[in-house]
């Protein structure tokens, strides 16, 4: 189970996470993401809600920050210790900006 | 503390049976939230190579042992399917120093199992592959959480 909770004001966006980011929601969130990115400069991807992240949404969370890149900034906010565990054991704490 | 075990269908449909089977009995065994996601998201990266690979194109069979020990409480796993030949153990571990745009998420889940699990042992024995995997944990306090 995952909800996605999405608030813009202009060119930031905030994606809320609520539930599992694994194999079957993974394409939730990236559909999402693919349909809401375009035009935006600040992402915001709000964990507060998350319970774990499996290799599933590590991927989308990686196509997100490359595209990000390129067109403003990322970060990662109220990151759970399982889920800092798996940024840290994956070297995703170097790639993205989680505060 | 317990034996239990569950065989289906190994297919993505059936991850979410997993996920409930090792919930339920790592939550009645008293494993913290903590140690139970990190065994749940292991899990899910063992069964999901097995559902995408191991009998492809075809669908075959998987069942997972569960038994959870105490003094000291630990809880073993072990993956069992008929499918192709895989030793994880012998997969390279990806370079996780790489920049953002040089990245690729293969071989993360086996990375993951290596460095979050206390112990991974692999033996394919009469045509079974057969991955165990060993978590130590505390039992949780009276919170129900760390």
């Amino acid at each position: 189970m995952l909800n996605i909770e999405k608030f813009s004001n202009g060119s930031e966006l905030t994606m809320a996470l609520t539930g599992r980011l694994d194999t079957t929601t993974s394409p939730d969130l990236e559909r999402d993401l693919r349909d809401s990115i375009d035009g935006i400069t600040e992402l915001t991807i709000d964990m507060g809600g998350l319970d774990y992240i499996s290799s599933a949404g590590l991927r989308v969370l990686l196509s997100a920050q490359k595209i990000m890149n390129k067109q403003g900034a990322m970060k990662v906010v109220n990151v759970n210790a399982v889920i800092m565990q798996i940024f840290n054991v994956t070297g995703f704490s170097q790639i993205l900006d989680i505060q | 503390m317990g034996t239990f075990e569950l065989t289906d269908k190994a297919t993505l449909e059936n991850l979410e049976i997993v996920n409930a089977f090792l919930e339920e009995h790592l939550g009645e065994a008293g494993c913290p939230f903590k140690d139970q996601m990190q065994i749940v998201v292991v899990a899910e990266e063992i069964y999901v190579n097995i559902a995408h690979y191991a009998y492809f194109p075809e669908t075959g069979m998987f069942t997972l042992k569960l038994e959870i020990r105490e003094d000291p409480c630990e809880a073993e796993l072990t993956f069992i399917d008929s499918g192709m030949p895989f030793n994880p153990l012998e997969m390279e571990d990806p370079d996780i120093t790489l920049p953002a745009e040089e990245r690729d998420v293969g071989g993360l889940g086996i990375l993951m199992m290596k460095k979050m699990m206390d112990s991974i042992s692999y033996e394919n024995t009469d045509g079974h592959n057969i991955l165990k995997v060993i978590k130590k944990f505390r039992k949780a306090s009276l919170d129900g959480w760390f």
